[in-house]
């Protein structure tokens, strides 16, 4: 019943966001004004139904109802509640359906609180929400139904990956889906400028906050995702340029760029082409990434249930958006007036500059990641990792990293760095490369091994992160605005970040062993016995966990408990590593196979300064969020003071 | 770029957007060469054992081998974590040594796809590609045809 139910709402929606488009499209001719309020509530409703639809979808995973084919083939009646919630998503028509979920909900709320775009361009603006929508609906509905029933239904689900049955499935792909699909209201705000060509600051206002929260939550998505990868995979990497990977960080390069770009356009009235092609871009990005996921057409460590139909279908989808949308721009791009001009010297270029390098980054990315299905079309398999993205990431993004320490300190408009204004500025930015010359120079005449990357990383990040809280210096810090707090700590996150990274390219001790029980290892400062191994049990898997003591350089000792998972539904298993984080790095260390002569595979990694990469990733996030919150602040004090001077003036009229 | 500034305070407003779109437009193509030049000599081919007999790679290059691991051929060395194994098409069988943990799924009879070098006629391995289900098959394998694909089975048996 619920399985049908949910089916019948998921049409109504879909036959709704159709009505939405038609409502939109001819409320934006000159006389259509008397249909142009139908609009909103039909976006609301809209988003209700589909919120229902996939509450639905999850009221049946929790039930396990096994007359539902996605339950079946997803679920199993012995699995803890979470992961049975969080088995809701972590398959391709779950997922897809939270796609369209985020999408509509994410359009209603544009319909019930957006009040300071002009009418036309919000109903624009709708009307393009509902056109994707359209798109995923008819995939939804035709090609992957959530809710198909089975003829015979069986006795047991199927159950869930093992490596999907941890608690990163419930929240790192939620996140990331709100982030990609956040874009696609950026997207629409876009088309909905170029159809009425209404570019201008207040667009750039309304929008700010969409790319802002998309951006925030595509930033914790990845830094979770890097982390779940890093800790279940037993690979000891935290990167490893995937194409899934990759496809959340295209999106993410393409927010961030245009997340700068309409700070631009909202407060000096310039880039106004650039930031629309970037929201058209940004968008682009998260529905490529989505191909790439859904159709398995690259090979992944994310390669999952793949199925190269579903990825025919999202690639006709992204040339009609994508597409639809670029041949708007052309159009259109002409008449979108010249913005506000800005000297080579001003805060402006320097976001310019930094917009051109994330774009540089983005293309290599890019162009890295679709390589290999170029070249197979010429017969060729290749595959490209690190080795190419690494460097050729760096030429971009280390002149991007200078950039970023002096751009924030620049006036709007023009600046001159002449006089004592010059000198309070230039001085300690030279402190600031001083440290960075004096950081690679010493890295590179202690330790040879190092490579040069590793070494500009580290430098660049001693230097950068100082410099990021320049912007400060002189400002009371009290009355400092909170999206300037936000900046600043999203810029020193991102040092903090490519330290960690940097060191941890750097400085890794890795060790493989066999060992047996009571046998001991150096791994760089640890030192590491192997106690003993016993079986333990747990809700769905049974597994083979070690006791391994460690000691840091002599102190007092630890028992780590990594294990070795078995589970029987669907048969597989699962290496869970253990970590022991301190200040300075963590300690990683796998279990393996048992040997025949009944010694037992271990792996140690010692990495300092590892978890600087996520803490610096929560950083970043934790900035957006400041800015946020500043911003939905500010629109608060404005909406209060509104009503003031209107009750006032109400009174005085009396 | 201050000297500049001082001197032509601001850029005429028509030439602003050209110089955005030019420099824009650089920025592309410095990215699109850089990336053809870097991927002509990072990107790591793919070899079936009878390519790598035919024509082996240049030795140090990082390559990746795919194809089925011949029954009988795995064999832990006395440290406990290095492992020789044959990787076979059926028509050419390359030795391959590798240290780490193998993937849950790596067996013998199973197929696999090997990033490393070779160094020799020994191909040295970092990394074993993990798999995540049973049903599986390295994509790049997919077009072995049906017949090469039972007969290897057949062979490694």
């Amino acid at each position: 019943m619920i399985a049908e139910l949910g089916l019948a709402i998921l049409w109504m929606a879909a036959a709704l966001a159709a009505l939405q488009l038609v409502a939109g499209g001819l409320a934006l001719r000159p006389q259509g004004a008397q249909i142009a309020g139908l609009v909103r509530p039909v976006a609301v409703m809209q988003g209700v139904l589909v919120l229902i639809s996939f509450g639905a979808l999850i009221m049946l995973f929790v039930t396990t109802d096994l007359s539902v084919k996605l339950v079946v083939d997803n679920s199993h009646s012995a699995k803890p509640l979470i992961f049975k919630i969080a088995g809701t998503w972590g398959n391709h028509e779950g997922s897809m359906l939270m796609w369209v979920t985020i999408m509509a909900v994410a359009g209603a709320v544009v319909a019930l609180v957006e009040r300071q775009l002009d009418e036309r361009t919000l109903i624009a603006t709708l009307a393009g929400q509902a056109f994707i929508s359209l798109g995923f609906y008819a995939f939804l509905l035709f090609a992957s139904n959530p809710f198909a029933r089975l003829a015979q239904v069986p006795d047991e689900g199927q159950g869930l990956n093992p490596l999907l049955q941890d608690m990163g499935l419930a929240f790192h792909p939620p996140t990331l889906y709100v982030g990609y699909v956040g874009l696609s209201i950026a997207f629409s705000f876009a088309i909905g400028a170029l159809v009425t060509r209404n570019v201008g600051p207040a667009f750039a206002r309304a929008m700010r906050p969409w790319v802002l929260g998309a951006w925030i939550f595509l930033t914790l998505g990845i830094t979770a995702g890097s982390y779940w990868a890093y800790y279940t995979l037993g690979w000891g990497g935290w990167w490893f340029w995937d194409p899934v990977e990759n496809a959340s960080l295209m999106p993410w390069l393409a927010a961030t760029a245009l997340l700068h770009s309409v700070s631009v356009l909202q407060n000096r009235d310039a880039l106004r082409a650039w930031t629309v092609m970037l929201g058209v871009v940004a968008f682009s990005m998260s529905m490529v990434g989505t191909f790439l996921v859904r159709s398995g057409i690259l090979t992944s460590v994310h390669a999952f249930a793949v199925d190269p139909q579903r990825g025919a279908f999202i690639l006709a989808l992204l040339a009609i958006d994508i597409g639809g949308a670029l041949v708007l721009f052309t159009v259109r791009a002409s008449t979108v007036t010249e913005g506000a001009r800005f000297s080579f010297l001003s805060r402006e270029a320097a976001l310019v500059f930094n917009n051109v390098m994330l774009c540089g980054i983005l293309g290599i990315v890019v162009i890295g990641t679709l390589y290999p299905l170029v070249t197979e079309a010429y017969g060729v398999k290749v595959s490209v990792g690190a080795p190419y993205f690494n460097p050729v990431a760096a030429i971009f993004a280390i002149p991007m990293f200078a950039v970023m320490a002096i751009g924030p300190l620049l006036r709007w408009r023009r600046d001159r760095l002449a006089g004592e204004r010059g000198r309070r500025i230039m001085v300690p930015l030279a402190i600031c490369t001083v440290v960075v010359l004096a950081v690679f120079g010493g890295v590179e005449a202690i330790a040879h091994h190092i490579g040069v990357l590793p070494a500009l990383g580290l430098a660049m990040a001693s230097g950068l992160f100082p410099a990021s809280f320049l912007p400060l210096a002189g400002r009371n810090l009290r009355r400092t605005p909170l999206p300037v707090w936000g900046m600043v700590i999203a810029h020193a996150g991102i040092a903090v970040a490519l330290f960690g990274m940097a060191s941890e390219s750097a400085f890794s001790v890795e060790r493989l062993a066999a060992l047996t029980i009571g046998e001991s290892r150096e791994v760089g400062p640890w030192h590491v016995t192997l106690d003993g191994m016993m079986p333990v049990a747990g809700p769905n898997w049974t597994a083979l966990q070690a006791s391994v003591s460690t000691h840091y350089d002599g102190g007092a000792p630890t028992v780590l408990h990594p294990q070795a998972e078995t589970f029987t539904n669907p048969p597989g298993t699962r290496n869970e590593s253990a970590l022991q984080t301190r200040w300075n790095g963590q300690l990683y260390v796998v279990l393996g196979e048992q040997a025949l002569d009944g010694r037992w595979q271990m792996r140690f990694w010692w990495k300092p300064f590892v978890p600087l990469i996520w803490i610096g990733g929560g950083l970043i996030g934790l900035g957006g969020i400041l800015a946020m919150v500043g911003r939905l602040l500010s629109d608060w004090r404005r909406q209060i003071a509104k009503g003031k001077i209107a009750y006032r003036r109400m009174r005085q009229g009396r | 770029m201050t000297a500049d500034a001082t001197r032509s305070p601001m850029i005429k407003p028509k030439h602003q957007r050209l110089v955005l779109v030019l420099l824009a437009l650089a920025a592309l193509m410095g990215a699109g060469m850089l990336a053809s030049f870097a991927l002509s000599r990072q990107a790591s081919y793919f070899y079936i054992p009878s390519e790598i007999a035919a024509h082996p790679p240049e030795p140090g290059r990082a390559v990746r081998l795919g194809g089925m691991v011949e029954k009988g051929s795995i064999k832990t060395l006395p440290d406990g974590v290095t492992i020789h194994f044959t990787v076979t098409d059926g028509k050419a069988w390359v030795p391959v040594q590798f240290s780490g943990i193998t993937p849950d799924l790596f067996v013998e009879g199973s197929g696999v796809v090997a990033e490393g070098r070779m160094d020799g006629r020994m191909f040295v391995a970092d990394n074993l590609l993990a798999k995540h289900d049973e049903k599986y098959v390295p994509r790049e394998m997919k077009n072995m045809t049906v017949n090469d694909a039972k007969q290897v089975v057949a062979q490694t048996k």
